[in-house]
């Protein structure tokens, strides 16, 4: 059966001393296998988008264009923005139910019995939440290229970069939630619906503010998705001086940092 | 390959494991705090293999967890592999092998793919780290499988890959939580051949969690009794056996009315207690069962009262269990699982 024996070198294992880089980009190559193997995952995380595009943004011409005085063309170089940080959001902040899975099923105690460190963990898994995200974002703007959407060739690139930054704190954040509610399962999609929803609303990716009453304006300035969006909008019509681009890279990299400091110290605290 | 083993920072003579008054509280809801783990102290010498049994919720996974640095102790100390497993977590991570109760490949992964990353997490190069794979997935006989989705395998080939997860690096100590529970039979018996061999070939300290007493009384060369949180019993299952529940002797006469002759006659065996007549039936608990029974049916015959089935029983640690605690593991063991898969499903 065994085709190896005692003189095997199986007790010749000589460890280095790893690096807390390499360790996240273990993390990190690992979470992205599944993905890779399966893109259908990255697929049908662009169904709901589509569904946006497709059914919401017609009505939107609808009422907008006529009455904002705006042209097609002009509502999806509005709408598109507003659908890639979309994806963004619903992509990133259901990602800690894989982590719940492999709470679940014990892969996640296996590794917190390993050398890795906890905070590389976390890092890995929210780093990878980049790749399916760009990779849908890229996907939606080739979809929408034909319908008239132009997408600036050096905004473009750039906005995408804040959607992937973005995309780490959020995913990091999902992950704490995925860590914090461990006994209570359920929780973990109802904390996650119950704050999607007033984030989307209040970032005027759907509708503009505008229209809203003055303390829907006064409560988005505290949404950072509303400051992404804008950026997102203006990057892809390649106004790159505008100050809302500014804004938007406040706003995604105070996401990303303050969403892996408390991904990293919810992982370290479920431990103890 | 002139690489090396990874030097134990395990002094002549020290413990691979030594814990002195470990404890560990849960506070359960916002008053109640429950007493998982209440002061135990441990010794496991290099090269053992230790079972810890004891009903659900004894503490023994708690221990377990304890001693792989996945919770921490509210008091007492521990050294793993030398190492305090509170001031210096990281290393002890380094030197120990670890099989919790769940599986330790994730579902969504293949299996070899697994295996090469964490062997890469120990410190060993790619190549290292596919030859590694290649050897682990031949012995636990999984070759067959290395490019399968974990969640594509059967129980027993998923815990066979747990073990290899387990033995990646080579650990001179491998903890195993619940190895075998939810196997058949068969592959327990499967499993416990390629744990045993691998064993023996890599020199290795195993401690396990079970609530298989056959399985500690068979496998473990000492038993650890965990209740409510204490040691209540450390020895071999036989010198537990010997000291805590005596050879029984059981007897059935061939003639009506004789029994009560039966049982004088073992009444007047050296070391016998105990006799106790019910119908045609004697019992006795006997110091050697075995020699015991040839000897009774020699003299119950002379006596003319010829006996017509005659059982030399040995205790089982259940028998220990239930000398020590007045409880049976088995009733204990089961109704626990019962209520824990009756709060899983709610």
């Amino acid at each position: 059966m065994s085709t190896i024996t005692v003189d095997a070198p199986i007790r010749t294992l000589t460890p280095v001393r790893r690096s807390w880089f390499s360790d996240v980009w273990l993390v990190m190559t690992r979470e992205l296998r599944p993905v890779v193997r399966e893109p259908f995952s990255v697929v049908f995380g662009l169904i709901q988008p589509l569904v946006f595009l497709g059914l919401f943004g017609p009505l939107l011409v609808g009422s907008v264009g006529e009455t904002g005085g705006l042209s097609s063309t002009d509502v999806w170089q509005w709408f598109v923005p507003s659908i890639l940080v979309m994806t963004t959001l619903f992509g990133t902040s259901t990602t800690g139910s894989n982590l719940q899975f492999e709470m679940q099923t014990g892969a996640h105690e296996r590794l917190l019995v390993t050398p890795l460190s906890r905070s590389s963990q976390l890092v890995g898994r929210s780093l990878k939440e980049m790749v399916p995200l760009v990779a849908q974002a890229v996907i939606l703007i080739l979809v929408m290229l034909p319908f008239g959407f132009r997408a600036d060739p050096v905004g473009a690139p750039i906005g995408l970069a804040m959607l992937a930054v973005l995309g780490v704190g959020l995913g990091s954040l999902s992950y704490a939630l995925a860590i914090a509610v461990r006994k209570q399962e359920w929780m973990f999609w109802a904390v996650q619906q119950t704050v999607l929803f007033p984030l989307l609303i209040l970032s005027g990716m759907l509708l503009p503010l505008e229209t809203g009453p003055q303390w829907m304006k006064v409560a988005s300035a505290f949404d950072p998705l509303r400051w992404v969006v804008e950026a997102e909008r203006a990057l892809f019509a390649g106004d790159l001086t505008s100050s809302a681009v500014a804004a938007g890279w406040l706003a995604a990299v105070l996401t990303a940092v303050v969403g892996l400091a408390v991904g990293v110290r919810t992982l370290l605290r479920s431990t103890d | 390959m002139g690489d090396r083993l990874v030097p134990y920072p395990l002094d002549e003579g020290e413990p691979m494991i030594q814990t002195r008054g470990l404890t560990k509280d849960f506070v359960v809801g916002s008053t109640e705090t429950v007493h998982a783990v209440r002061g135990i102290d441990l010794d496991i010498a290099p090269g053992e293999l230790v079972a810890v049994l004891g009903p659900n919720g004894a503490g023994k996974s708690t221990t377990m967890r304890m001693l792989t640095t996945l919770i921490r102790p509210t008091s007492g100390t521990a050294t793993v592999a030398g190492v305090d497993v509170v001031a210096d977590p990281a290393t002890v991570r380094r030197h120990i092998g670890y099989v919790g109760q769940g599986n330790g490949a994730g579902h969504q992964q293949r299996a070899a793919d697994e295996l090469t990353m964490q062997g890469q997490v120990y410190g060993l190069d790619r190549a290292a780290a596919r030859r590694r794979t290649a050897e682990l997935l031949d012995a636990l006989d999984l070759t067959a499988l290395a490019r399968r989705k974990v969640s594509d395998l059967s129980g027993g080939q998923r815990r066979r890959l747990d073990v290899a997860l387990g033995l990646v690096h080579a650990p001179r100590l491998l903890f195993l939580d619940e190895p075998t529970t939810g196997l058949d039979p068969h592959n327990r018996a499967n499993l416990w051949d390629h744990i045993s061999r691998l064993r023996a070939e890599h020199d290795m300290t195993i401690v396990l969690t079970t609530h298989y007493l056959d399985e500690a009384d068979t496998m473990a060369e000492r038993v650890v009794v965990v209740d409510h949180g204490q040691v209540i019993a450390d020895d071999t299952a036989d010198g537990l056996k010997r000291t805590l529940a005596g050879d029984r002797v059981v007897l059935r006469v061939a003639v009506g009315g004789t029994a009560s002759r039966v049982a004088s006659i073992v009444e007047n065996l050296p070391g016998a207690r105990d006799v106790t007549v019910a119908g045609d039936r004697v019992e006795a608990r006997v110091a050697d069962a075995g020699a015991a029974v040839p000897e009774l049916v020699l003299a119950a015959s002379g006596a003319g009262a010829p006996l017509l089935e005659a059982l030399a029983v040995r205790p089982t640690l259940d028998d220990v269990f239930l000398a020590l605690t007045g409880r049976s593991l088995r009733d204990e063991g089961s109704r626990a699982t019962d209520q824990a898969a009756e709060e899983a499903a709610a």
